[in-house]
């Protein structure tokens, strides 16, 4: 016998799963994004405009600069913190 | 976290130089190969916390002090976002690429597609900063902790 916990939990679940099933039946099928103006700009310049092989590197350091400033930021924190977690214990 | 035996210390002293030399190499051509500044820093750290393992964390807090990467770390990050303002005083945007299609440092434009390593403005060095910031960053994490554990253990 289920309790109301356990019946809350599944409601939940079977929700989440008919979300899950309904959003991947209405998917774009694999390889073809509805807008692909801005990937044919960055294939076409980023040799002549960064000077970089690599077009990742080239977005995430150049056109998406912004982006990877949040990432490193993100890093920043996470380091920060768990050192002044860390340095209490360690002396 | 106390040091193991010396058949790993040996096995760890000959990939140590091996793990770092392939990492810095990601850095480096990080604008070229795939990889790049986070990903090479990845590696490095990796190897540095082979290092830890392998011969305790004591040894390691002797040769470098976890104060000190906590300084680097900051250095990176610093260098990174000094390089993403210079590109406003210098082309007029945030992240601007000032670099590019000048004579200085890194300033080539690859001929027919080519690049080489002289190439790509201002992201061999972005690599290198977010590089430096990462090897410092997670070094300096696995260090601490390890360091931690080794405060428990005395305890217990």
């Amino acid at each position: 016998m289920m309790n109301r916990r356990d019946m809350l939990a599944a409601a939940f679940l079977t929700i989440v799963a008919v979300f899950l099933v309904f959003s991947m039946l209405f998917m774009h099928p694999f390889g073809s994004p509805t807008r692909s103006a801005m990937d044919q700009y960055i294939i076409d310049n980023t040799v002549e405009e960064t000077g970089g092989n690599n077009g990742v590197t080239s977005v995430v350091f150049d056109y998406r600069g912004f982006d990877t400033l949040g990432e490193a930021t993100v890093l920043f924190t996470a380091v920060a913190s768990v050192v002044m977690l860390f340095r209490r214990l360690k002396k | 976290m106390k040091g193991m035996s010396t058949i790993v210390k040996t096995i760890a002293n000959i990939s140590f130089p091996l793990i770092t030399i392939y990492g810095l190499y990601i850095i480096a051509h990080g604008h070229l190969t795939p990889g790049g500044g986070f990903q090479g820093g990845a590696i490095v750290a990796t190897g540095l916390a082979l290092l830890i393992v392998s011969r305790g964390s004591d040894w390691v807090e002797s040769k470098i002090k976890e104060h000190d990467l906590s300084v680097l770390e900051s250095l990176g990050a610093l260098g990174f976002i000094g390089l993403a303002l210079l590109g406003i005083v210098m082309g007029g945007v945030f992240f601007s690429n000032f670099l590019v299609d000048t004579s200085m440092l890194f300033g080539n434009i690859p001929v027919n597609g080519a690049a080489d390593i002289n190439t790509g403005g201002t992201l061999p060095l972005m690599n290198f900063a977010v590089g430096l910031k990462v090897i410092a960053g997670l070094f300096g994490i696995v260090l601490v902790m390890a360091l931690a554990i080794t405060k428990k253990e005395d305890e217990l």
